[in-house]
């Protein structure tokens, strides 16, 4: 790898469960930017059996829209020549195989359970259970679980140093018992991390060094008021590379060409969060919606957190945010009259064939529908799941370790919220960024000021990794080319009545226009604001409403446009759609109408 | 670009079919290569690891765990019958000793000094794989199991719930528009697999099963009923272990969508012969799909296009049926592949290709919404 100030041209790929995606960034006049972007279909199946081959595909497809050599044969030419020939760097991530599944145990379900879950997820893996010793089944049905579930890693904890080994041996004695193998490549052992009480290791050891690959780290919950996930992440990660995707068909391949470990898809996409968060000093919440998994990302008071709805998608699991929300919450977003055995069936026939794409516009309109659902299920969970601990220096009260989720609750502040970023097909391709804007307000219902983005070809993985070697230039494309700002969105917090004041707007705007509009609630309103552009306003919320400064307060502020505009969202927060049906397809209507958000018929 | 890649459902009137016939853990393989097997033979053979059950003695007598050693009448893999002691305290002079008694058969797999607990294991469980179609074994896998190939018809449905059945074909309608209902059930049916046109209702699915028919084949279903068949939404689809006597194997997906006709006919046309189903189907990377595979082994003297057939791609030619509103289901020939992307209405910006519809009407189709098929 060339010298960080020597950089000229890097490429980077992300291999998807069913697509490998490769970009191209160069170095030009100083600044680093992106050049094309290519994919192929992923090649982990039958009858290639050999990752490489998507990768080689996408970089040709690269090689083809830019005219830039990356490829000798089927090698990639290091280093780059000055012009169009060779890169300084190649990257990648994976989510290929279905990424990184593990199970966690613990000995409390909500305190080191929880923690070793916190790690998992913080690695870029999916939680697919938590044992507990208090988590309601018996051993032999914990033991059947195992089995049944068949991880690529288990992760152990369990007791704070120095205190009592027993139940964590005895959780120990579980996974002894269930003998479990791994999902990938028979006749390897299953790697477990061990990351408890440091007094129950040589028990552990006796239990599970002949089963299992066993690798001891340090405690993750060392006393109680203290979590240390650093330790076993970074083992969970190293794991990650060394076995389970080691077992995935060419991986060998793609590790020994990569100037950096290959990490995992989710892991890359929530680093590049946090380093926007970190140089930007704002709290950001990131959502990444795909196919199968939902990832939410979030950085609050310096705390960043992450995690996987692992059953929310748009296409393999669109059935089940179906099953997750209820026919109805997603019948509320259709803005027409569609039967329920039609919606049923429409989203049926999606998840058995995922790769179709909404010909008509009454099709996105209910793809999109079911996206705001999705949306706010994996946003609900991640609230319930973010919590404040992290790391060996913070530190929390014995009190509030005893009830950890419902403190975590309070950690996601969307008054606070400065940035929210959508990535993902559904959102990267909607046809308008309007409705992307649209269903980012719907699913996560930001309060207060907040701007508005979207990753504009879903290329925020391969930024991820990228950010983890050359931070600069993952930034620099990042803010360039790959986040596309909507605008500033204007929401009040608080309910009226339906046409009664909501919330004035007063700005002057670059292009001479004033603007002093009482805007009133029930409604959404857009005004012209380009990219880069700002304007300084006014915002006076009426009685039992607040933007920001406080309940009725003005908050006088500057607002930057994007690709959509200055959005006013005066619906109110808690939201509430009408009940009865002929109204609620007229508001919806309506809204979408002001933000001019599909095309008229 | 000439042609493209899309995915398609095999329909095949003549080919070769090979499945893997595996064991969940090591065991014994009963076949040896070259056998001649039918569906129900046990080709391999062995047993699940019984249940575990802990049971914590040193607090049941109330000692501590270091002291279990000393009162632990069985010992590591010991035999245990239910009720037998499985430790036994000294007492007080020979009198008033105490007993923890095994909560089950099986054997004793540990004991631990430091929990105290006491593991014990339920004796295992039997479990048998059968050969699944009527063939021959072409290939044993040592301890796991064996590759069984059949000649004849495969047809790949979309979706599928229960598991592997076998029975005798009987198509009971006319044609492939025609949905089944209550009334074209009947007790003839018991065994046999109904294959039919376009939808199943509920009434009818309801009668199959009660009839004790091995399956039903048919165009579509509706979503609602599936709930009610599962007694829940179906989130992810994984199917094929659930407890339905009847395996229901649909060919188009969901809703009221005739059977095409290609697939109807050449099922018609296998009316009588045994057939092996399967609903299992696993929408992932990965992916697994229902099927029908009739063999025929005295076909394959005469079969002479057996291999070939399978297009690599989409291409000016091809037979593709549509998959997606609003043309869904319907089956139409490709006429051209513009390599331009295309707006939609939805204002997607996607590849396309035309299609010609059996009607001789023509379409512009997102090529994401077309799967290929071969008649």
């Amino acid at each position: 790898m060339a010298k960080h100030e020597n950089i000229r041209a890097i490429v980077a790929t992300d291999c998807g469960s069913t697509t490998t995606k490769a970009i191209l960034i160069k170095l030009v006049d100083g600044e680093y930017r992106l050049i094309v972007r290519g994919e192929a279909p992923t090649t982990v199946e039958a009858p290639f059996e050999d990752v490489t081959r998507g990768v080689l595909n996408a970089i040709r497809e690269v090689e083809e829209l830019s005219g830039h050599e990356v490829l000798d044969g089927e090698s990639i030419v290091h280093p780059n020549d000055g012009g169009d020939r060779g890169v300084d760097l190649y990257l990648s991530t994976s989510s290929a195989g279905g990424g990184l599944q593990m199970m966690v145990a613990g000995v409390v379900k909500s305190m080191t359970a929880e923690s070793a879950q916190r790690a998992a997820l913080g690695a870029g893996a999916i939680v697919m259970d938590v044992l507990a010793s208090n988590d309601g089944r018996l051993p032999h049905e914990q033991i059947e679980r195992i089995r049944h579930l068949r991880p690529d890693m288990i992760l152990l904890s369990g007791g704070v140093d120095g205190g009592t080994i027993t139940h964590v041996v005895e959780l120990g004695q579980i996974i002894s018992a269930a003998d479990p193998k791994p999902r990938l490549g028979l006749g390897f052992k299953l790697p477990v991390i061990y990351a408890g009480n440091k007094d129950a290791r040589p028990e552990v050891s006796k239990l599970l060094d002949e089963k299992t690959s066993l690798f001891q780290v340090e405690n993750l919950r060392p006393v109680l008021e203290r979590e240390n996930l650093g330790p076993a992440r970074e083992k969970i990660h190293d794991l990650f590379m060394e076995h389970v995707m080691a077992q995935a068909p060419g991986y060998d391949k793609l590790m020994d060409w990569t100037d950096a470990p290959i990490m995992p898809t989710p892991g890359a996409v929530g680093s590049i969060i946090e380093t926007i968060a970190k140089r930007q000093d704002i709290e950001v919440v990131g959502v990444d919606i795909g196919g199968a998994t939902t990832d939410v990302f979030s950085v609050f008071q310096d705390t960043f957190n992450r995690t996987v709805s692992a059953n929310l998608g748009m296409s393999y699991s669109v059935s089940n945010v179906l099953a997750e929300t209820g026919v109805d919450n997603v019948m509320r977003w259709v803005p027409f009259k569609l039967p329920e055995l039609e919606v049923r069936n429409r989203i049926k026939n999606k998840m058995i064939r995922p790769t179709t794409v909404p010909q008509t516009l009454e099709d996105l309109k209910v793809e999109q529908a079911i996206a705001r659902e999705a949306l706010r299920l994996a946003f609900e969970q991640h609230k319930s799941f973010a919590v404040s601990l992290k790391g060996v220096q913070q530190e929390r009260t014995i009190s509030d370790a005893f009830n950890q989720s419902a403190s975590g609750g309070t950690l996601v502040n969307m008054m606070d919220l400065d940035l929210l970023v959508g990535s993902g097909g559904v959102l990267s391709h909607a046809p308008r960024r309007q409705q992307a804007a649209m269903m980012l307000i719907d699913g996560f219902m930001p309060e207060g000021i907040t701007r508005l983005a979207v990753d504009s070809i879903f290329m925020m993985p391969q930024l991820g990794v990228l950010a983890e070697v050359h931070e600069k230039a993952a930034t620099e494309v990042f803010e360039k080319d790959c986040l596309i700002h909507l605008g500033a969105l204007v929401a009040p917090v608080g309910t009226g009545q339906e046409g009664r004041p909501c919330v004035k707007l007063e700005a002057k705007f670059p292009d001479g226009r004033t603007v002093a509009d009482d805007i009133p609630y029930g409604d959404m309103r857009v005004y012209p604001l380009g990219v880069g552009e700002t304007v300084s306003a006014k915002i006076t919320p009426a009685r039992g409403f607040d933007v920001g400064a406080g309940g009725g307060r003005v908050l006088e502020t500057t607002l930057t446009g994007g690709v959509v505009g200055l959005m006013v969202d005066a619906r109110g927060r808690p939201f509430r759609l009408p009940t009865d049906e002929h109204q609620r397809v007229e508001k919806l209507a309506k809204w979408a109408k002001a933000f001019n958000a599909y095309p008229e018929i | 670009m000439a042609h493209a890649y899309t995915p398609g459902l095999r329909v095949a009137a003549l080919t070769v079919v090979r499945k893997s016939r595996r064991l969940p853990i090591k065991g014994e393989v009963l076949a040896k290569k070259g056998d001649r097997v039918t569906a129900d033979t046990v080709v391999a053979r062995t047993h699940l690891p019984g249940n575990v059950q802990l049971v914590n003695v040193a607090s049941k007598l109330g000692l501590p765990p270091e002291d279990l050693p000393s009162v632990m009448v069985k010992k590591d893999g010991d035999p245990l019958k239910k009720g037998e002691p499985l430790a036994t305290t000294k007492g007080f002079f020979g009198l008033f000793k105490a007993n923890v008694p095994s909560p089950c058969d099986g054997t004793l797999e540990s004991i631990s000094t430091v929990t105290g607990q006491v593991i014990l294991r339920e004796p295992p469980t039997p479990i048998e794989v059968d050969a699944y179609l009527d063939g021959e074994v072409v290939d044993v896998l040592p301890g796991e199991g064996v590759v069984v190939e059949a000649f004849g018809t495969f047809v790949q449905g979309i979706f599928g719930v229960g598991g592997e059945r076998t029975g005798e074909i009987k198509v009971v309608v006319d044609n492939p528009g025609v949905p089944i209902d209550a009334s074209r059930i009947d007790a003839s049916l018991k065994g046999k697999i109904a294959v039919g046109g376009s939808h199943v209702t509920w009434d009818g699915l309801q009668k199959a099963i009660q009839v004790g028919a091995s399956g039903i084949v048919v165009g579509g279903f509706d979503d609602p009923d599936l709930r009610r068949l599962l007694g829940k939404d179906l989130g992810v689809a994984i199917t094929g272990s659930e407890d339905i006597a009847t395996t229901l194997i649909l060919t188009e997906g969901f809703g009221e969508i005739a059977m095409a006709g290609a697939t109807f006919d050449l099922l018609k046309s296998r009316e009588g012969r045994k057939a092996s189903i399967n609903g299992a189907t696993q929408i992932r990377a990965g992916v697994i799909r229902p099927e029908i595979v009739v063999p025929m082994p005295e076909a394959r003297a005469t079969a002479a296009d057996a291999a070939a057939a399978r297009g690599a791609g989409l291409e000016a030619g091809s037979c593709i049926r549509v998959i997606r509103e609003p043309h869904f289901g319907r089956l139409g020939i490709v006429t051209d592949l513009p390599n331009e992307l295309q707006v939609m209405e939805s204002e997607s910006k996607v590849r396309v290709l035309k299609v010609k519809f059996d009607d001789g009407r023509e379409a512009l189709l997102p090529r994401a919404n077309v799967e290929m098929i071969e008649r």
